[in-house]
């Protein structure tokens, strides 16, 4: 299979990154450490090229009641120029993707998924679209992202101007969005991303995404800014306790699951006041008020070997304690300096505070439940 | 990529190296390192322990991923670097000098590549 390139890919090799295959694309994994790029997002700022993400438009007279039936979420109460996290799951209420809404016009959404879903719900959009008058198009491959994350974000973007409205960008509301004009495009700017700290992500044409990614790389340089691969963004996203699709979210996860019933909305209304059914809903409905069978945590490990992907989480140290869950993402915490992981557990081992142990291949380490996220920005 | 290795050591299909001597000294290469990412944790074996070429005796943990450490040799570790188990950064910075990791009292050695073999290896 041909893997796809960034827009930014020839940025990427000039930088000197390390690349790997992602999700079909060729993305940076790093440019020099993976800890500098982690810390350089916690205290100041980091660039990252996420063009590998998936990006739909949808447009028309329905588009509201379209996303309504076709989304958990509800997203006809999204107000003008605001996003939404939410998500796409199947008729068993097992989750396709997790996503993020933006309303950037009247009659006009964009709907940004994994990369590694791009295909799933991208058919899942037009199939659900019958009928309704919408149009579904995939701008994937013709737009470029790059989100800039961090304390210093808004310094940088600031530096970066002149031709960003700035007093309306400084304005921006976190989870809200702005078109803007970039290198002379039509843009789209959202306060928006999945690090845990403040930060923008701008959705540029393909054309204008190297020019704009090297502004912001010479105006954030001051500042700290330095540009960070996939590894930083998995262990930020680890820290602040966000899901990854594949490790906390899949086809066999509902929302509720993962501790994000939250974002399904089970009694949506139409304009008229009607009852608005959706895809999963009666799926959905009977898990919201049952016992789950997992829940989702966090573990914080007691000594310094880390939980990985996959790892069985058990119920002591002793040799004899029975498995009670799965680790879906750990690593060693560089903020924190410590292993952190999360799992899904049985709900009775899910209390704050409850011991338990990882088995780290053949050995029990110790770990104890904590809430998420494992960190929180200074506010 | 990565510099050529150094032709005065001996080396592993695991990527670890070996400079042989009474006792020898062992580490992993610039390869293994730079495909961890920064190594943040180290598990060594301890001194006077009794290690077996071929077998796991030890792990090499950065925040992406972890590699487990596999003898080259077989003897007594007589020698733990205890500024790299402190800084395991060095592993990454000078993996062929500053961030050896072990002294070992040989007593016989594992399959071992040369520098050139090594090479090949990495490079196929």
């Amino acid at each position: 299979m041909t893997e796809l390139h960034s827009p930014l890919h020839d940025e990427h090799v000039a930088l000197g990154a390390t690349l790997t295959p992602y999700a079909g694309w060729v993305m940076p994994l790093r440019y020099t450490s993976d800890l500098a790029e982690h810390t350089a997002v916690r205290t100041a700022a980091g660039l990252f090229d996420l063009s590998h993400m998936a990006e739909i438009a949808v447009d028309g007279p329905d588009a509201a009641a379209f996303l309504d039936a076709a989304l958990v979420g509800q997203a006809s109460a999204i107000g003008l120029l605001r996003a939404k996290y939410t998500m796409v799951v199947a008729p068993d209420g097992g989750v396709i993707d997790d996503l993020v809404v933006y309303h950037v016009e009247p009659g006009r959404y964009l709907v940004v998924a994994n990369a590694a879903n791009h295909d799933p719900v991208v058919a899942a959009l037009r199939e659900r679209a019958a009928g309704f008058d919408v149009t579904v198009s995939d701008e994937s491959a013709a737009t470029a992202l790059v989100a800039v994350q961090g304390p210093r974000a808004l310094d940088v973007v600031r530096a970066a101007g002149p031709d960003l409205p700035l007093d309306q960008v400084e304005a921006l509301r976190y989870y809200a969005c702005l078109p803007v004009t970039v290198e002379g495009h039509a843009a789209l700017v959202g306060r928006t991303g999945y690090t845990g700290e403040d930060g923008f992500e701008f959705f540029v044409p393909a054309a204008a995404g190297p020019a704009l990614w090297r502004r912001l790389l010479v105006a954030g340089a001051p500042f700290g800014l330095v540009p960070a691969g996939l590894s930083a963004r998995d262990s930020l996203r680890l820290e602040a306790g966000m899901p990854l699709y594949g490790n906390e979210l899949d086809r066999t996860t509902t929302p509720y699951d993962a501790g994000l019933g939250r974002v399904v909305v089970l009694d949506k209304t139409g304009p008229d006041g009607e009852p608005v059914d959706f895809v999963g809903r009666a799926a959905l409905a009977a898990r919201a008020h049952s016992t789950p069978a997992r829940v989702l945590v966090g573990l914080v490990g007691d000594g310094r070997r880390a939980a990985r992907h996959g790892y069985p989480v058990v119920a002591g140290v002793a040799d004899d304690a029975p498995t009670v869950g799965t680790v879906t993402s750990g690593a060693p915490s560089p903020t924190l300096g410590y292993p952190v992981a999360m799992a899904y557990v049985t709900p009775e081992v899910a209390a704050e505070g409850t011991r338990l142990a990882v088995d780290v291949r053949g050995r029990r380490e110790p770990v104890h439940v904590v809430p998420l996220p494992f960190y929180r920005r200074p506010r | 990529m990565s510099a050529q290795p150094p032709a005065h050591l001996q080396y592993t299909v695991e990527h670890e190296w070996l400079a042989p001597g009474s006792p020898a000294t062992v580490g992993i290469t610039d390869v293994a390192a730079d495909a961890l990412g920064d190594i943040v944790y180290l598990e060594l074996p301890a001194v006077g322990d009794q290690i077996v070429a071929g077998a796991v005796i030890g792990e090499v943990e950065s925040t992406k991923s972890v590699s487990e450490l596999f003898s080259p040799v077989t003897g007594t570790v007589v020698e733990v670097n205890q500024a790299a188990v402190d800084d395991p950064a060095l592993v990454n910075s000078d993996p062929y000098g500053a961030g050896w990791l072990l002294r070992v009292d040989v007593t016989a050695t594992g399959e071992l590549l040369t520098a050139e073999e090594y090479a090949a290896h990495t490079s196929a």
